[in-house]
């Protein structure tokens, strides 16, 4: 019976990621690409993704920007109120690797160096089938109990 | 004795009450949500869509922000809960429900405040100032709404000259019961929260309304609180049509194809409006809902 539960609630969790943003110091260019990801053309729905407005009802976490100074503590705080399990996808080049504005000392340059990265979305900004893949390919991760923040709850 | 407690528990948990309250919302929920997706030129959600939505709430944590009670962080949807599978038990279903006596429909009209009221406090006890306001809106259009709510059921039962509701079921179609419904249906659209009376959980405004601090369980709850409520408040309005049929089947049918029809007229106003200000929607229901009440009045005991 217990089994069977899992099973069901696992299974929801691919079925229903909701998915919250942050932009960290990102010139919008990603979170542009992310509107469309919800229009007709992509309809982001029809996997059962919405974009929540409170991190407390999100599963998964886009994060786009470099990661400016002032926005750390922002984003390690909006990290900490989405309930596990949780995944964690970044947009761009700029929170893998700071983009064009690497070595700023006003930046931090890498979401990993902040919060436990699941997937990062190339391009800048990548296109918005690629941040529906990152989406899908999340919540399959949420489903399997894969992501980092899972496995260290697992460690733990 | 025995057997009526049992068929009163099989009333409560399964039909006309939990089970399938819980089926019909989310199949409503859906056929909602797929229905403005087409409107928009999208595909929409797949069928079983609210069912994993509620099951992957129930699968996750609960944060409880800090300073807040955690008696009344958990009470709250379970009350709301508990209120509204009582008040779809009281619904005259096909089939009839096995709970009913004289005087239900004023229980009914108790029981379905109940969720409100849960949601105000929700609002106020989760110390976020966006619940706040919520909260705030969702009680000033609870004052709104409820005038042509409560009038045209109180002419109805004035008409019937009874305050149970299987009468209703039974009555007989006529102009009055189609200015009832009307008058029903214009509460419906503030009682379910869809544009462009989505002022109380106004997402992109003030983020989530009074959920904004609920997560996991006691937000599935909720969920599922608000699933029931849109079975029992739009099977309250297709009960009034299934009088004049003989067989259950065809009362079953008129059922589901009236639910049907309101379903669809509630969204084809969410798609074509946009949000009000809560002071337009409160004079919206303070002249046209008065006049309702008054055609209401007049139709039920004139015609």
């Amino acid at each position: 019976m217990s089994s069977i539960f899992t099973k069901l609630i696992n299974l929801s969790r691919r079925r229903s990621p909701w998915v919250y943003r942050i932009n960290a110091g990102s010139c919008n260019g990603c979170d542009i690409e992310v509107a469309p990801c919800f229009s007709p053309r992509y309809d982001g729905e029809q996997i059962g993704a919405i974009l929540q407005g409170s991190p407390k009802h999100a599963d998964i976490l886009l994060i786009s920007g470099p990661i400016t100074l002032r926005t750390r503590d922002i984003v390690k705080d909006v990290y900490q109120q989405i309930p596990s399990p949780k995944a964690v996808i970044a947009l761009g080049s700029c929170p893998a690797s700071g983009n064009v504005f690497a070595g700023s000392p006003t930046i931090v340059g890498s979401a990993e160096a902040v919060i436990p990265v699941d997937l990062y979305v190339p391009g800048c900004p990548p296109r918005p089938q690629a941040i529906l893949e990152a989406i899908q390919m999340a919540a399959k991760l949420l489903e399997k109990g894969e992501t980092r923040s899972q496995k260290e709850a697992q460690n733990a | 004795m025995l057997n009526w407690w049992l068929r009163a528990i099989l009333s409560i948990v399964i039909w006309p009450g939990l089970l399938a309250g819980a089926v019909s919302g989310w199949f409503l929920l859906w056929m909602s949500r797929k229905f403005i997706a087409q409107l928009q030129g999208r595909q929409g959600p797949p069928l079983y869509q609210p069912f994993f939505d509620f099951w992957k709430l129930v699968g996750k944590k609960t944060i409880i922000p800090k300073g807040v009670n955690r008696f009344m962080f958990f009470a709250l949807p379970v009350i709301s809960l508990v209120s509204v599978v009582l008040a779809l038990a009281l619904l005259p279903v096909p089939g009839g429900s096995a709970i009913s006596f004289e005087g239900d429909l004023v229980v009914l009209i108790y029981l379905l405040e109940m969720p409100v009221l849960m949601d105000i406090l929700a609002g106020y006890v989760t110390r976020s100032v966006y619940a706040q306001v919520g909260a705030t809106r969702e009680a000033l259009l609870s004052l709104a709404y409820n005038l042509p709510f409560l009038s045209a059921l109180i002419a109805l039962a004035l008409r019937l000259k009874t305050f149970q509701l299987s009468n209703f079921s039974a009555a007989p179609i006529s102009i009055a019961t189609v200015v009832v419904a009307a008058a029903l249906f214009l509460a419906l659209l503030a009682q379910l929260k869809v544009n462009p009376f989505s002022i109380p959980n106004a997402e992109q405004e003030i983020v989530a309304g009074t959920y904004i601090e609920y997560n996991g369980l006691p937000l599935a709850l909720f969920e599922l609180t608000h699933a029931l409520e849109l079975s029992t408040l739009v099977g309250l309005i297709a009960c009034l049509f299934m009088g004049p049929f003989a067989s259950i089947w065809l009362k079953l049918i008129i059922f589901l194809l009236v639910a049907a029809v309101v379903i669809v007229m509630v969204n084809v106003v969410a798609a074509g409006t946009a949000r009000l200000k809560v002071q337009h929607a409160f004079r919206f229901y303070w002249t046209w809902g008065v006049a309702a009440s008054v055609l209401v009045f007049a139709a039920a005991l004139l015609l």
